[in-house]
Order: structure tokens, then C-alpha cells, then sequence
């Protein structure tokens, strides 16, 4: 490693740093935008066009607010939470391929500079590539619980320290679902290599006149489904927000944090959404894969790569935002319900369909693959069209507000129920009339 | 379920696209209800001279103690309102007010009204006192600002308290009888310019049975 590549990997973190605390920032706007216009209102609009100078304002308030540290507290510990929940959103982002490859030198010709020859190099635009790329989202996942757990607990105070157990718990119960989509991904791609995943995907399938990308989200659906409810989860994103418990438990983990620290708490959650969005999308979308039009390998391709990962990414946190705009707060037993009785045996049950499929891929040759998927499916086919039949006749189901409909259709207890309190009470005005 | 869902993600999505319904409130100010407690104002009879007497019947009628008033007789060279007494020190804490408006169902002159005035914020308790040169109403067109002399009154042969209850003007002809049915002025015409009729009527004076 020369001073050459020393510069490139600079700029590169110093690009990824830049385009993430970048979405960051249009994220608070974009999102507090699009929910008042969701909600019929207009949202900030005071500094700047459209108030994006809204989130900086916001910042250097907390910044400057006065810092009330409770009595009680663990004074180390209370300062690391919420720094390492920050870090640890920073550093799941350095696996995330976010723009395509391009090839420098072997000449650089800098303007005022003599021209220095540095070989050829490719760049590519991800901070950092290990072999295990995908665990180490899954690990630095696992570290996140402990802002959260520590900073409720190094808080000396009952409501932090029972939001911060019960945070806990939940973060816990979607990382084991969300392992189990990223695994089923795993096995599917055979690496966990997030710039070989992305590879993996940047193929075209041909289909006659049509060709599709190999996207993993045609032939992993369930395992998306599954990562991405995972994924709202583990950002403690509305539907799933309860960590913050308003309700129930003052303001959950963060009761005793104020300014700057109570920022850097909220400051990771928003970046994680951006994390989750941006590994959904390596994942299951091929990542900055698209149509480059003949520039692969050089600058513009890769910039081009980079829009469409960021065109991807920021649709994502687009559903994030209607999400939230959208759903209700859920309850915390059916959260946890939903996480270890549905999500968790869905996990496990598609792993082990994809292990099997990759299998007979890998094993079996493809006439007997298409024969076995053609059996299988007019079985499947078969049970569907059979069902009616066997099904016991049950009350069609009520169309939404249209109790007309409701009575007319069950003929049963409802209706003579009805006209029993019909006759009895004359004055009330009959639902049917 | 698959209904519900587009049902409600259908309603954020669509109200996306309508347009919002907030009211850019310090660039655009919307006039409030008709019957909307704002701060006080003190009335004026429409040649300028003020409605209140000074009774202090607002100041009894507060449940907040908000109010207080300090009454000073009329001299003939210097009249504030028609009547013995006029109110020579008015003043309201709205730290205190609660709007309730119990004050203008006491004032027996219909002196005492709400505006719609709502923009009250300060940022010191003096400034919240207001006096009653803050709450006066201005002056209406033509007036003359008070106080005035008595002979200047008596050219104008105003009744300034019509209805059953009329009063001779100061200089004018001799105190009538109660009900007298020649007498022109109605409670309808007795509504000043700087008066918001409220709904209810106008206020009576006690009908005394004759002793």
C-alpha cells in the first residue's frame, strides 16, 4: 500500500462519509416534509427553499441545549451509549457497495502538476470489502443493542432502565429474523461478499424478448418480506417504534438524555434507517447495478452506479416515511408475538426451501428440476382449485362499511337479532330501511 | 387485510397530492368566530364619551380577580361619561384573565366587550397589565376625545340610556316614568359603534315596582 492508494481509500471513505451524513440530513427534512403532506399540512418551510435547512437548525440546537446529567448516573458509560450507538451506525455502512468500479491511471494528469505515473488501479466505490461483509452487518447489528441497553441502564433510573431491557428484547427477536433473511440471501448468492452479491446480481436474464435482472427479489420475495420487516424493526421505525414508549414509560431508554446526546441517539436511528435501506437494497436489488450504456470501468459509470443506488435507497426510505405515516403504534406483545411465532418459523422454514432449491440446482440436471418444479406446481395448483369443495360454508366476508351488505348476507342470528330489537323498540330506525 | 392496507397506505398516499390546509398564521391571519373572547375593549357612545361608569360590577364578576377599576365622579367642566361616575382607573392583568367573559355579562352598560383581538404574547408581567388607555376603543368619526363640558353635551340631546329604563340627557327635559310608551329609543338603537352585539338581548336595568 502506497501514498496512491492511501488517497484513493481517503477519498472513498471520505465520499461514502459525505453521501451518507449527506442522506442523513435530506432524510430528517424529507421525512418531516412528507409526513405533513401526508398528514395535510406543509411542514418546515422557514429556512432556506422548502426549509431544507431545516435539520442543520434543528442540530445546532441540540447541540447548544443545555446538557442536564442526572444524579445517579454512570458517568462513562452514560457518555459512551449513545456515542457508540452514533459509531455503530457509521461503521455497518462501510461494507455497503454504493457506487460501481472505474479504472485510474496508468498515467494521472493533474492540472498544475507534473504527470505522475501510478499504474493502473481500480477503484471501487465501497469503504471496505471483507470476505464476511454480510455478518459483519449482522454483527455491528448486535453491538447496537448495547447503546440502547447501556444507555438505559447507565441512566440510574427505573423507566430507562426497563425501556432499555424492553428495547432489548425487541432488537433481539428481529435480529434473529433478519439473520435468517440474510442468510437465506447467503445461500442463494453462495457468498457473503456484499460487492460479490451485488456481482451476482448484475446479470440479465433473458427471457425471449424480455430480459429481467437477477435480482434477488423475484426468487427471494419471502426473504425480503421477511428482512424488510426486520429491518423497520431493527431501526425502531414506526409501526415498531416502541422503544421510544412515550406512552408507557416516559420516553423509554432515553428519558434522562438531553441535547447533544439525546441527538446522537436519534441521529443513529435515522442513520440506521439509511443503513437498512441501503443493505435491503445490496441485498435484494442489486444493489448500484443498472443499465450503464457502455461506461463500465470508467468515472461516469461509476457515478451513474451511484445514482441508482441512491435512486433505490432513497424509494426505500420513502417507505419508511410511509410507514410511518401510515400505521399505528403496534403493541409490544404482539411485536414480540410477531417476531418469535411468524417471523422466526418463516425464517427457518424458507432457509431451508432455498438450501434445498440450490441443492437440486447444483445436484439434479435441469430437465428433472423443471419436471419436479412443474409437478410441484400443479399439485399446488390442484389443492388451490380443490379447496372449495372441502371448505365448510362460512359467512361471506363484510365489505368495509356497508352493513347493508353484512346483514344481507348472513341470513342468520345478525338478521333475526336485528328484527327482534326492531319490533321491540318501533321508534328506532331500522339499519335495513 | 390486503383491503385495509390499501385503504390506508390509499389515504397517506392520496392525501399526499391534496393541498395542505395550514394556515401560514403570521404572513396569513384568519379572522376568528363571531362570538370569539379576544382581549377587552372599553366602549364609546358615537360622540366619544365612554360607556363606563365605573361601577366595578366587572370587577365583582371575575372569577380570576383580573380586573380592577377604580371609579371618580363627572364634574360638570370635565365629563368622561354621561352619568354621575365614570371609570378613572381601568386596568386588566391577562396573566390572570381567563376569558371567560363573566365580566361583559356584568357590565350594566354594554361598556366592557371582547375583541378579537388574540395576539397578547409579551415576554414581561408589566406589559400584561393593560390600562385602560390600552383597552379604550378608538375614538369614532368626528368625535371629540374626552372629557368633555357638560353645556358641550347638552347641545347634542343625545339619550345616552335608552329603553324602558330612559333617563333625562344631562340639561335636557325631566326625568321620565318608567315604561313611558312615548318614548322613541328601542334597545335596538342603543348599539354603539364600538359594540359587539352579542346574542341574548341587550342588559335590563331592574325593573323596580313603584313603592
Amino acid at each position: 500500500m502506497d501514498l496512491v492508494d492511501f488517497t484513493i481509500t481517503s477519498a472513498v471513505v471520505i465520499a461514502g462519509f459525505a453521501l451518507w451524513l449527506l442522506s442523513t440530513a435530506v432524510f430528517i427534512w424529507g421525512e418531516r416534509r412528507i409526513v405533513a403532506k401526508m398528514q395535510s399540512r406543509i411542514g418546515p418551510n422557514r429556512l432556506g427553499p422548502f426549509g431544507i435547512l431545516q435539520t442543520i437548525a434543528d442540530g445546532a440546537k441540540l447541540f447548544f441545549k443545555e446538557d442536564i446529567r442526572p444524579a445517579g448516573i454512570d458517568p462513562v458509560v452514560y457518555f459512551i451509549a449513545p456515542a457508540s450507538s452514533a459509531i455503530i451506525a457509521m461503521l455497518t455502512i462501510a461494507v455497503i457497495p454504493f457506487g460501481g468500479t472505474f479504472e485510474i491511471g496508468p498515467v494521472l494528469d493533474l492540472p498544475l502538476l507534473d504527470p505522475i505515473d501510478i499504474g493502473v488501479r481500480e477503484v471501487s466505490l465501497q469503504i471496505w470489502d471483507p470476505e464476511i461483509g454480510m455478518l459483519w452487518i449482522l454483527a455491528m447489528g448486535s453491538v447496537a443493542v448495547y447503546g440502547v441497553t447501556l444507555g438505559g441502564w447507565a441512566s440510574g433510573s427505573k423507566y430507562s432502565l426497563l425501556g432499555g431491557v424492553r428495547s432489548t428484547a425487541q432488537m433481539i427477536s428481529y435480529e434473529l429474523a433478519m439473520g435468517l433473511g440474510l442468510a437465506a440471501v447467503f445461500v442463494w448468492n453462495g457468498t457473503l461478499q456484499s460487492s460479490a452479491i451485488v456481482e451476482a446480481q448484475s446479470r440479465l436474464l433473458e427471457l425471449g424478448p424480455i430480459s429481467l435482472p437477477t435480482w434477488n427479489i423475484l426468487p427471494q420475495l419471502p426473504a425480503f418480506a421477511l428482512f424488510f420487516i426486520s429491518a423497520v424493526a431493527e431501526a425502531e421505525r414506526p409501526p415498531f417504534d416502541l422503544p421510544e414508549g412515550e406512552g408507557e414509560l416516559v420516553g423509554g431508554f432515553n428519558t434522562e438524555y438531553s441535547g447533544a446526546k439525546f441527538a446522537m441517539f436519534f441521529l443513529a436511528e435515522f442513520m440506521g434507517v439509511i443503513t437498512m435501506s441501503a443493505i435491503t437494497v445490496t441485498l435484494f436489488l442489486g444493489g448500484p447495478a443498472g443499465p450503464l450504456f457502455g461506461l463500465d470501468g470508467t468515472f461516469a459509470g461509476a457515478l451513474l452506479g451511484l445514482l441508482y443506488f441512491a435512486m433505490k435507497v432513497f424509494a426505500f426510505m420513502f417507505v419508511f416515511v410511509w410507514l410511518r405515516g401510515t400505521l399505528p403504534r403496534m403493541k409490544y406483545d404482539r411485536l414480540m408475538d410477531m417476531g418469535w411465532k411468524v417471523l422466526l418459523p418463516i425464517g427457518l422454514v424458507w432457509v431451508m426451501a432455498t438450501a434445498g432449491i440450490v441443492v437440486a440446482q447444483e445436484t439434479v440436471e435441469r430437465g428433472t428440476v423443471l419436471r419436479g418444479v412443474g409437478l410441484a406446481v400443479a399439485v399446488l395448483l390442484g389443492i388451490v382449485l380443490l379447496l372449495p369443495l372441502f371448505e365448510r360454508r362460512r359467512g361471506v366476508e363484510p365489505a368495509d362499511g356497508d352493513v347493508e351488505g353484512d346483514v344481507a348476507a348472513s341470513d342468520d342470528t345478525l338478521g333475526d337479532l336485528r328484527r327482534v330489537i326492531d319490533e321491540r323498540t318501533p321508534d328506532r330506525v331500522s339499519v335495513e330501511s | 387485510m390486503f383491503n385495509a392496507l390499501r385503504k390506508g397506505f390509499g389515504l397517506t398516499g392520496k392525501t399526499m397530492f391534496r393541498r395542505p390546509v395550514t394556515t401560514q398564521y403570521p404572513e396569513v391571519k384568519r379572522e376568528p368566530q363571531p362570538r370569539f373572547h379576544g382581549r377587552h375593549i372599553l366602549n364609546r357612545y358615537e360622540d366619544g364619551l365612554e360607556k363606563c361608569i365605573g361601577c366595578e360590577l366587572c370587577a365583582w364578576a371575575c372569577p380570576a380577580d383580573a380586573i380592577y377599576v377604580q371609579g371618580a365622579d363627572n364634574t360638570p367642566e370635565a365629563r368622561y361619561s354621561p352619568g354621575e361616575r365614570y371609570g378613572a382607573d381601568y386596568q386588566i392583568n391577562y396573566l390572570r384573565c381567563i376569558f371567560c367573559g363573566l365580566c361583559i355579562e356584568a357590565c350594566p352598560t354594554r361598556s366592557l366587550t371582547m375583541s378579537h383581538e388574540y395576539e397578547l404574547a409579551s415576554d414581561s408581567r408589566e406589559s400584561m397589565i393593560f390600562t385602560k388607555d390600552m383597552l379604550m376603543a378608538p375614538l369614532p368619526a368626528g368625535a371629540k376625545p374626552t372629557p368633555h363640558t357638560d353645556a358641550e353635551v347638552a347641545a347634542r340631546g343625545l339619550t345616552y340610556y335608552p329603553g324602558p329604563a330612559a333617563q333625562r340627557t344631562i340639561g335636557g327635559p325631566p326625568a321620565r316614568a318608567w315604561h313611558d310608551p312615548d318614548d322613541p329609543a328601542t334597545p335596538e338603537e342603543a348599539v354603539g359603534p364600538a359594540t359587539v352585539k352579542l346574542g341574548g338581548g341587550e342588559t335590563e336595568p331592574p325593573t323596580h315596582g313603584e313603592h
